[in-house]
């Protein structure tokens, strides 16, 4: 198989499309956000839930349909989130995002990223940038409304 | 599993050196183009015959009193003679220029709206809707011709109804009567569908729509590149098309109409070229074609697309048509044999048109298009605007292949070769 596919498609990628973190109901959701790629109908459902009281994120859970990509992403996200807050949160996310926009440059921070470096690759392909930022975006919207409501 | 060749693949494939767009290499692998559906590569007689009007005779038609002009008007209008005859018109008056297949489809449907709000005078009465008629799709239609029509009727409170499909995404003659009412006022399908490949028997449909006294709209898209069309003996009372389909450029689209509907329907885009008197207090249209072709024309756009009218002739509708249906069959019958892929549309040895859609049981299919480009295959992933029929069909996306003359049995080898590697890559075995 071409080099260039296995870029995209890194091993912890595939692994994360078959055996998902987080693909699950979320029930007592304190935040909840659908985003829809309308181009190739991925969608996704993020929940949110946070420690009673405090900024933190309990647990972040999904539910979706979409390519290997979209939904690896929301697995690794989910791995990630807990125990972040949520100004934690927006800072990977700001540098997942950036990830994504550098086409296959530069240096991805592991130790913020952790697993969601594997999309590195994916950066290289533009018409699935979108694919991986869905969860993100969506977590992103959660976490908006979070705010909103702490206020 | 391979078919035996019939004797017209030879004779087709020598085309293939007309197509600039054919020749490179994606990621280090041949190209095989199978998304002509899409839209088509073009020959090189077409790109030529393009830079060669703009490099002579370039100027806008229908004004000026120039020599370039004059040149320039003379060829947009035998551009219109071509199609024309292409398509079976009876005068070149019944070909109007849009800027592609969607934008005729919203010229018929706000010609008709416009006439319910009361433009266009007593001629246009006939395309008047009122609450409790009826317009008619199919649930298999593509965007283009579907929603239009919703939002007509959500203008005027007419009723939107569609011809349900059946689980392989098709629909009969029989589905398409039990649908049809003395209700119905339009009547509008695709002759040939871009998911299902399914061929609809458009003739015996407008006979019966006619019957309850509906206008068939026929969306030709899928079938104007690749068979003959003869649009007055279908029966049908308007038709559209995208050049951009038919090895032509984009930007420029075709309306098929009735003469006598297109003198009658109100005007859709409004401005100059279009008038015959403008004063501050009104202002009167010329007939068709004219009428529906406000602004400066697409004139580069229409000499392509009648030079790629001119090379489909030379190549020839039957032996296309014929190339592709066996095609088409390969697919079908190729794609279906593989364990977890399920093809959508008529079954093997039904008539189909050159294209497959398909589903691969545990892969998405942005997936399964991903990998088959890095083996430089490539094919269209999604709904292909037809959300509808996906949902209906209970996917949300789906793989197609589509070919063209040009394609080859090699190409199609090489897709189901790449299909059938798919799962294991994605562990969906
Ligand atoms: C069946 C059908 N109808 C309508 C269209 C719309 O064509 P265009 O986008 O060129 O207007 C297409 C192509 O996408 C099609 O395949």
């Amino acid at each position: 198989m071409s080099d260039a596919l296995a870029g995209l498609y890194q091993q912890v990628i595939l692994d994360h499309a078959k055996a998902r973190t987080g693909d699950r109901e979320l029930p007592g959701a304190d935040a909840e956000h659908y985003e829809r790629n309308p181009t190739c109908g991925d969608e996704i459902t993020v929940r949110v839930v946070m420690e009673p009281g405090t900024d933190t994120i309990r647990e972040l859970a999904w539910q979706g349909d979409g390519c290997s990509i979209s939904m690896a992403s929301a697995s690794v996200l989910a791995d990630i989130a807990p125990g972040l807050t949520l100004a934690e949160l927006a800072e990977r996310t700001e540098a997942f995002r950036g990830m994504m926009r550098s086409k296959g440059a530069g240096e991805p921070d592991e130790d913020l990223l952790g697993d969601a470096v594997a999309f590195q690759g994916v950066s290289k392909f533009v018409m699935r940038v979108k694919c991986a930022m869905l969860s993100w975006v969506a977590a992103e919207a959660c976490s908006t409304q979070l705010v909103a409501k702490v206020r | 599993m391979i078919s035996t060749s019939s004797s017209s693949v030879g004779s087709l494939s020598r085309y293939r050196a007309d197509f600039p767009g054919l020749q490179p290499e994606v990621n280090g692998e041949p190209l095989a183009y199978l998304d002509s559906g899409a839209t088509a590569q073009r020959p090189s007689a077409v790109l030529d015959v393009e830079r060669r009007f703009l490099e002579t005779t370039n100027a806008a038609v229908h004004r000026g009193a120039h020599t370039l002009a004059a040149l320039a008007t003379e060829a947009y209008e035998e551009a219109r003679e071509t199609v024309a005859r292409f398509v079976g018109a009876r005068s070149s008056d019944e070909i109007v220029w849009t800027s592609n297949a969607t934008d005729a489809l919203n010229l018929v449907a706000y010609g008709m709206g416009n006439a319910t709000l009361g433009r266009g005078g007593p001629e246009a009465s006939r395309f008047v809707l009122a609450p409790g008629d009826e317009i008619l799709v199919t649930e298999a239609e593509h965007h283009a011709n579907l929603v239009p029509w919703q939002e007509l009727a959500a203008r005027t409170g007419a009723t939107f109804r569609y011809v349900p499909v059946h689980d392989d995404g098709t629909w009969s003659i029989d589905d398409a009567a039990a649908a049809l009412t003395d209700r119905t006022r339009v009547f509008a399908f695709a002759h040939v569908s871009n998911v299902t490949g399914h061929v609809a028997p458009v003739a015996e449909l407008a006979e019966l729509a006619h019957g309850v006294g509906a206008l068939v709209v026929l969306d030709a898209c899928q079938s104007a590149p690749h068979r003959a069309l003869d649009l007055v003996g279908l029966g049908v009372d308007f038709a559209a098309f995208s050049a951009h389909k038919m090895l032509g450029p984009t930007g420029i689209g075709v309306l098929w109409g009735r003469e006598e509907l297109l003198d009658a329907l109100p005007p859709f885009r409004t401005g100059g070229s279009m008038i015959t008197t403008v004063t501050m207090e009104s202002s009167s249209f010329l007939p068709s074609p004219a009428r529906f072709e406000a602004g400066t024309q697409p004139v580069s756009q229409s000499i392509a697309l009648a030079e790629a009218v001119r090379y489909l002739e030379r190549v020839g509708l039957e032996a296309i048509d014929e190339h592709e249906a066996r095609l088409g069959q390969r697919l079908v019958d190729e794609l279906g044999a593989l364990p977890g892929v399920r093809v959508v549309g008529p079954a093997s040895g039904v008539a189909r048109a050159g294209l497959a859609s398909f589903d691969v049981a545990g892969v998405h299919a942005h997936d399964v298009g991903q990998f088959l480009d890095a083996q430089g295959i490539a094919v269209r992933v999604g709904h292909h605007c037809a959300q509808p029929l996906h949902r209906r069909l209970g996917l949300t996306a789906t793989t197609r292949a589509s070919t063209y003359l040009y394609s080859t049995d090699d190409e199609i080898d090489r897709l189901v070769q790449g299909v059938s590697e798919v799962r294991a890559y994605f562990g969906a075995e």
